[in-house]
């Protein structure tokens, strides 16, 4: 295991979502669940993090700034969408102001059903993630080394 | 480079969507001369989905699902609110039961939110272990949520002639006990946010809003009481609250000490009617069946949500969806009184005045 995905820093941004699923996020965080005993931390930086945890459905005025946030965090990443909305624009889909899920503008990594998605599931979602992580990671750094001429 | 002949030139400092403190998108453009925010202009539009016209493609028992999902932490208010105001267009009535259930589920979910304003609040000045510290209490309410209803945010307990679930005799004996524990933590918390110093340097004489201007800008929930303003639409004999004997809560001073003191407060009187309901619930049934013609005319209902008064309206046309549903929520209500406050503030207090009014972005534009 490398050192990123000892402790993978994750950022969080809402689109246009209930505040369930953000709510649940938050939960994450805090004693009961406490996600930091798998060295995840919270941040606000893109540039910090290495998972981007996205609740609630794209619409036109969000799209590009979950694009710009995405865009800002360094390889390897991995995207996580956290509940029905993110998955697919949910209960909204029918609205006119929603276009759908995450993956309409980024590409995702994990999806993590549920509405709410209960933060044993966000945790579980995070961890899968992280293998995702890893296996990235490898690629980036097999890349590198054919650049450099490095012999495999 | 900037000279000392630039000191005192305006500076725009965009604030959000993206922001540590902000658990929602909402955009600020801060001008600031020096560290004094002259002017703050904000910007939404990044939450709204347009669910109000949902109703014309959901049918009207199916809409309290969409209804709930307006905002996670409010959900159970907004789909009281919704169903009330359709039993008041076909002229259901409630059993007793089931509205001593809603009204009980309703303090909870008041709890539930005031504790998480406070986390965020400890959060937002910096006080970590505050945060964690009232986030852990509040698991005990999500568990009790979790218990009852089925759900941790979103609960679908509220429809149109009732509620879904009813609540046992031993589950409302743990919820007593549960409340007891819980009003033994919340004391501990309550010192802590009332009376630390470095609590007091942060809160008191920071964003004052007076009685007037709040008046004038039409401040509704724990913002406008605790500038002195006695309102309080539980007044107004829904659900149960006449038979519970409660007061609003006021305070004086309209800064952001009174708003956390208001909202302390309030999280006491709402543990002790949570409390008081699990002794007095009456028997009989938790729903009526709802027959009769479909929905025609108007009503329009209004509601002490966490954050404030919520108003919803329906209007029907004798099909199964609704021709127009409105909601209007507290937080929309707010936001003027937050631009109000923030004017002439030190920039490090913008996170901390933001969060005393509480806001609900998702609620606001929906
Ligand atoms: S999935 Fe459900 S709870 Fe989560 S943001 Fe969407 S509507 Fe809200």
């Amino acid at each position: 295991m490398s050192n990123t995905a000892k402790s993978p820093w994750l950022i969080h941004y809402d689109g246009s979502s209930c505040n369930g699923c953000d709510i649940e996020v938050l939960a994450c965080l805090t004693p009961l669940y406490d996600i930091e005993r798998f060295g995840i931390i919270n941040t606000g930086n893109p540039k910090h993090a290495d998972v981007f945890l996205v609740t609630g459905s794209v619409n036109e005025k969000n799209a590009p700034v979950i694009r710009q946030i995405y865009e800002e965090m360094l390889e390897p990443k991995v995207v996580i969408a956290v509940g029905i909305c993110a998955t697919s624009g949910g209960v909204f889909r029918r609205c006119y102001n929603v276009m759908g899920g995450t993956d309409k503008v980024i590409p995702v990594d994990v999806y993590v059903p549920g509405c709410a998605a209960r933060p044993e599931a966000i945790i579980d979602g995070v961890v899968k993630g992280l293998e995702i992580l890893e296996r990235k990671r490898e690629a980036v750094r097999m890349s590198r080394k054919k650049v450099r001429g490095v012999p495999q | 480079m900037r000279g000392v002949n630039d000191l005192g030139k305006r500076t725009v400092i965009p604030f959000g969507p993206q922001h540590p403190i902000l658990p929602e998108p909402v955009h600020l453009d801060l001008v600031i001369e020096d560290e004094k925010v002259i002017e703050a202009i904000p910007s939404i539009g990044f939450i709204h989905r347009g669910l109000e016209k949902l109703a014309e493609v959901r049918e009207y028992p199916e809409m309290v699902y969409v209804i709930e999902r307006i905002c996670g932490i409010c959900s159970f208010g907004h789909g009281l609110g919704y169903v009330t105001a359709v039993e008041g267009l076909m002229g259901v009535e409630v059993p007793e039961r089931a509205d001593y259930l809603r009204t009980m589920w309703h303090e909870m979910s008041r709890i539930h939110s005031h504790m998480l304003w406070l986390g965020l609040t400890a959060d937002s000045f910096g006080f970590e272990s505050l945060f964690m510290h009232t986030w852990k209490v509040r698991e005990r309410i999500m568990n009790m949520f979790d218990l009852t209803t089925g759900g941790r945010v979103i609960h679908s307990v509220c429809k149109v002639g009732g509620v879904r679930k009813d609540v046992g005799g031993e589950m409302l004996e743990r919820i007593a006990s549960e409340v007891r524990d819980i009003r033994k933590e919340t004391k501990e918390l309550t010192k802590v946010f009332l009376n630390d110093t470095s609590v007091k340097n942060r809160l008191c004489g920071v964003g004052i809003l007076s009685e007037d201007d709040a008046r004038d800008l039409c401040a509704v929930g724990p913002v406008a009481r605790a500038s002195g303003i006695n309102q309080d639409l539980r007044l107004n004999g829904m659900c149960k609250y006449g038979e519970l004997g409660f007061e609003p809560v006021t305070g004086k001073s309209g800064d952001c000490y009174a708003r956390c003191k208001v909202r302390i407060l309030e999280l006491g009187q709402s543990l002790d009617m949570v409390e008081k309901i699990t002794s007095v619930l009456p028997d009989g049934p938790v729903e009526v069946p709802v027959k009769g013609p479909l929905p025609t005319g108007e009503f329009m209902m209004r509601l002490e949500q966490p954050r404030g008064e919520a108003f919803y309206y329906v209007k029907g046309n004798g099909t199964k969806h609704l021709e127009r549903m409105r909601v209007r929520t507290p937080t929309n209500m707010n936001l003027p009184s937050m631009v109000r406050m923030l004017q002439g503030c030190d920039l490090a207090d913008v996170p901390v005045i933001i969060l005393t009014i509480d806001p609900c972005i998702s609620c606001t534009e929906r």
